[in-house]
């Protein structure tokens, strides 16, 4: 059998791909096979798949999960396609976090943050000038959709207390804490370790300025319990949070959370 | 008095609070999250609650910024 765009056909030892492509997408001008691009003249072999592209034009969602199943491996993007998670605090960290889960498509997103976008955190945030204004859960929907258009978000744009959480988020599979406020970062570890008991969590303390890059660490507190940074560095005058490092700490986060998804770092037990 | 913090030996000078042991070590209570003897102690019971010999804590504390 081969898998050629959406669909499963018969294998015919001596095809090309040009000649699928004709058949079965004749408009497209870019030719992978099993996730590299070749020549149009290259003998497909049986199991192999290929996907056809016109670029310059926008995927269906079925065409994309294809695209990313075929770099991920069925098994685990099954695992990633059916997993929610809950990314708390839309700034830095959040922003970034959500773009890599968006990217590897996760099944389900909750992105929560009360906040609009202002000139002062494009030093470090995934939105563009354009976007000043405007609600971050509502400017982040329009770009990860840009990145992954079948996604499944829910966007809460209040701002959150700690007793309001587990109404929220207990049935998430990842709660990412990405808060700036060190009140509210503690004030969800707590909810988590109380009122949250089956949410795995990867929480973040530490990581302003332009310190070491290797002094961000993931440590985990317990089973299902991470924290991301070097639980130092905090944000002050003088001390600024910057992309870089801030993109450090938030890549380990999402990191850690797809680890937890496919089953290699511990959840809760 | 000795207490076990965060997996070390801690003396302390005299009956202590939670809020007592955070203060002395310096660190703000709403940026903690504190775990006395396996229970996550809420915020609002800092300042009732007593820390006694041989007692378990475990603070975790949490920097701005995100």
């Amino acid at each position: 059998m081969l898998q050629v765009n959406e669909q499963r056909i018969i294998f015919h030892s001596g095809t090309t791909v040009g000649e699928l492509a004709k058949k079965y997408k004749p408009t497209a001008d870019l030719f992978i096979l099993n996730g590299f691009p070749v020549p149009v003249d290259t003998e497909v072999l049986d199991g192999d798949t290929c996907t056809f592209i016109q670029k310059g034009v926008t995927p269906s969602p079925d065409e994309f999960e294809i695209f990313l199943t075929a770099r991920h491996t069925p098994g685990i993007q099954k695992k990633i396609k059916q997993s929610t998670v809950a990314i708390l605090g839309l700034g830095g960290l959040g922003s970034a976090v959500a773009g890599a889960m968006a990217k590897i498509g996760i099944g389900k997103m909750l992105l929560s943050d009360y906040d609009v976008v202002e000139p002062s955190n494009l030093n470090r945030q995934h939105y563009f000038v354009d976007q000043i204004g405007m609600l971050k859960t509502n400017a982040l929907r329009d770009n990860i959709l840009r990145m992954n258009p079948s996604l499944s978000l829910e966007l809460i744009d209040k701002r959150l207390t700690e007793q309001v959480l587990p109404g929220l988020f207990a049935d998430v599979d990842v709660l990412i804490e990405c808060f700036d406020d060190p009140a509210m970062k503690a004030a969800t570890l707590r909810s988590i370790l109380t009122r949250m008991k089956n949410v795995a969590y990867v929480g973040s303390s530490g990581m302003a300025g332009f310190g070491e890059n290797n002094a961000i660490l993931t440590r985990m507190e317990r089973p299902g319990i991470y924290i991301v940074g070097d639980e130092t560095s905090e944000a002050r005058p003088g001390m600024g949070l910057m992309a870089p490092r801030v993109g450090i700490a938030a890549h380990h986060q999402a990191n850690q959370a797809l680890r937890i998804i496919l089953g290699v770092a511990k959840g809760r037990e | 008095m000795n207490i076990t913090l965060n997996g070390n030996n801690k003396s302390l000078q005299k009956k202590s609070s939670v809020l007592d042991l955070l203060k002395d070590l310096q660190l703000t209570p709403e940026t903690v999250v504190v775990e006395l003897n396996t229970t996550i102690i809420q915020p609002d019971s800092y300042d009732s609650t007593d820390i006694g010999e041989g007692d378990q804590v475990e603070i975790i504390r949490f920097v701005g910024g995100g």
